[in-house]
């Protein structure tokens, strides 16, 4: 085993780090105070982080991406996720990597202007009514002729508004079960502007201020076949070759973010004073600390061994549903212990920390909440049993 | 036109300096190391030198420890062309490097040295000055401004009175001040590029030169703490204290 990072897994941390704390970080403050990602800002960051060809790097070199390895790609998320989520994922986008199940048209179309930088993805699989059980979707795609024709509601889209395209999952049919029928799913392309696709702002949310979610409503809209991503009625087979490590990229994002706090919370500890001494020097302060560092440190080696697993096709489900686990109730617990740490002034937005425990919250929600993970990692565990 | 750049290892400049224990250094283990800044300016001049046409190859230098070759690679990364090494542990002085720098310029033969005015570990400003007497070349530091042309380098520098300007022939050294430019990042695909040049390993012995320290470090200490400061009610105030006890006016 080897866990030292190669000379260029250190520099693309470092340029990834720079980057973050030069261009990212001045722009915070905004963001967070009007909850809204100006488009010329992003435009201005943007270019710059097409230049650095931090852009689309989770993509392949061949398709113009940075063509990093999931590790190192891991080890980049970590230090975007230290900065204001909306602004790291606007402007330093990382496309969905199931755009590459495209068809070669479906590429030149959707895949490589996202690499480019000139459109926007995203991706719709919630609805109102399926959450944590996608399979029990109701919007609905139906043959009509060659073309099909998309009815229902899909709601919680991030950055919808902003995205040109949606990857929309939609009931297509339906087959015999072991227990009861199971719905067949396919994957589309739909445009903005697609007669019959509406994009509604959604809601208010606690977290990750500027990142907008959006609600989807398809009224009779009609898609020719050549819409269709992957194979038809099979949606989640796509979904799952591709998307597996996403799991891995919320929790590496909430490593970075993390160590942000932590870093406050060191340097409070180490310089508040009060009863005459530093309060590090309270047990009660120094044993939150030594508990924080070892969350994160386990954290850390569950992700990373993750990634390093699923390089080597060797991550299972159970694997990446531990891993994101970890990282994501690791932050909250770091979140929480830094702003006890520094009492009231960790409440305030002078420091990032009342926002990092803002943050921390969605990310045991989404990619499947914590309930889901410890579904995946308890079935693992039990199915080889009969129980 | 090759263009030599000397690029030193120090503790990056967000880290706050801590003095060991036994007074006998800086603390350095476990400690973020970077290239120094001045130097990142001098490769990104020798990079856009490069771009422009005017240099055809970048030749990175580094002289030190094994962990060097990571300092290296950053200015591969950058967008040098290759790199040298000089192997040692021992403690180098500005004399020793500049001792070094010439024996490499001598195989090399380089047509400008571009380094940084001082690193910022021991900023003692004296590298360029003693290489450029050593090789015997034209020498134009603290440089904020600098254009090529006809085997010429017209530089402005940075001093008390404003920017002087002045010209040098080359071969010369050059050494570069903050405002020369603002260093790239090493983008991604640059740095996964790095990976496959070269970086070539020698040692001072190789080169001839005896790296013995001629000066002797007694000791280091923190420097003073410092003390809180008071807020003054009004401008007649402050204007007092000025007089009266900071003695300004
Ligand atoms: C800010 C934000 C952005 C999002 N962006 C997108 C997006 O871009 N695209 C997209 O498709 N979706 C997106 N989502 C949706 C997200 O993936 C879902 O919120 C998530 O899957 C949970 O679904 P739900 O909110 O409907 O909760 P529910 O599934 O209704 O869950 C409610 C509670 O029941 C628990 N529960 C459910 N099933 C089980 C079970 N089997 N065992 C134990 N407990 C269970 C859950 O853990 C949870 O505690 C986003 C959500 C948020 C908050």
């Amino acid at each position: 085993m080897d866990f030292g990072l190669t000379d260029e897994q250190r520099l693309i941390v470092e340029t990834t780090r720079a980057f973050v704390e030069n261009e990212l970080y001045p722009h915070e403050a905004e963001v967070e105070r009007t909850g809204v990602l100006r488009r010329e800002l992003v435009e201005e960051v943007k270019a710059k982080a097409i230049r650095a060809g931090l852009y689309a790097a989770n993509m392949p070199e061949a398709v113009g991406g940075a063509g990093l390895d999931t590790l190192t790609w891991l080890l980049y998320e970590k230090e975007l996720g230290r900065a204001n989520y909306a602004l790291h994922w606007t402007c330093v986008a990382r496309p969905s990597n199931i755009l590459l199940a495209g068809t070669p048209e479906q590429r030149e179309r959707y895949l490589y202007p996202c690499v480019r930088g000139e459109k926007w993805d995203c991706l719709a699989m919630t609805e109102p009514g399926a959450g944590s059980d996608l399979r029990g979707m109701k919007a609905t795609a139906r043959r009509d002729g060659a073309d099909w024709v998309l009815n229902g509601t899909k709601h919680f889209i991030s950055h919808a508004d902003i995205a040109d395209f949606a990857v929309t999952f939609m009931a297509s049919g339906e087959e015999p079960g072991p227990r009861a029928p199971r719905k067949l799913i396919t994957a589309f392309f739909v445009d903005k502007g697609t007669p019959g696709f509406t994009v509604r702002p959604g809601y208010g949310n606690v977290s990750h201020r500027g990142y907008t979610n959006a609600i989807l409503e398809f009224d009779d809209c009609r898609l020719p076949a050549e819409a269709v991503l992957g194979e038809v009625h099979r949606g989640f087979e796509v979904a799952n070759n591709w998307l597996g490590a996403t799991r891995l990229q919320v929790g590496a994002t909430c490593l970075g973010r993390a160590e942000r706090a932590f870093a406050h919370a060191l340097d409070w500890a180490s310089t508040r004073e009060q009863f005459g001494q530093k309060i590090g020097r309270f047990q009660g302060i120094s044993f939150k600390l030594a508990d924080m560092a070892v969350e994160m440190k386990a954290a850390e080696l569950m992700i990373f061994e993750a990634g390093w697993a699923y390089d080597r096709g060797t991550a299972t489900d159970a694997q990446m549903a531990m891993a994101k686990l970890k990282a994501t109730e690791m932050l909250a617990m770091v979140a929480d212990e830094a702003i006890q740490i520094h009492g009231g002034m960790g409440l305030m937005d002078e420091l990032p920390l009342e926002r990092i425990w803002r943050d921390a919250r969605v990310e045991r929600i989404w990619e499947g909440t914590s309930e889901i993970q410890r579904h995946i990692i308890s079935r693992a565990l039990l199915r080889p049993l009969g129980a | 036109m090759k263009v030599l750049v000397p690029v030193k290892r120090v503790v990056d400049y967000n880290v706050k300096i801590r003095v060991k224990s036994d007074q006998s250094g800086v603390e350095t283990a476990n400690v973020k190391m970077s290239m120094n800044p001045f130097d990142e300016i001098a490769n990104e001049q020798a990079i856009r030198l490069k771009e422009k046409g005017t240099a055809t190859e970048i030749v990175a230098v580094s002289l030190g420890e094994q962990k060097c070759q990571e300092t290296l690679r950053t200015a591969l990364a950058m967008g040098a062309d290759r790199a040298i090494h000089v192997v040692t542990d021992a403690e180098l002085q500005p004399l020793a490097v500049a001792k070094c720098l010439k024996a490499i310029a001598v195989r090399e033969e380089p047509g400008l040295i571009l380094l940084g005015k001082q690193a910022i570990d021991d900023d003692s400003n004296q590298t360029g000055q003693m290489l450029a007497a050593l090789l015997g070349w034209a020498q134009a530091t603290f440089v904020s401004k600098l254009e090529i042309a006809d085997g010429k380098a017209t530089c402005g520098r940075e001093v008390d009175e404003g920017i002087e300007t002045i010209e040098v022939t080359l071969p010369a050294i050059i050494t570069v001040d903050l405002r020369l430019n603002e260093p790239r990042y090493a983008s991604l695909p640059n740095i996964m590029k790095a990976k496959k040049k070269q970086i070539d390993s020698l040692t001072p012995e190789e080169l001839g030169v005896d790296v013995a320290p001629r000066l002797v470090y007694t000791h280091f200490e923190e420097p003073p703490k410092r003390q809180a400061g008071v807020r003054v009610e009004s401008v007649d105030e402050l204007v007092g204290k000025l007089k009266s006890e900071a003695g300004v006016i």
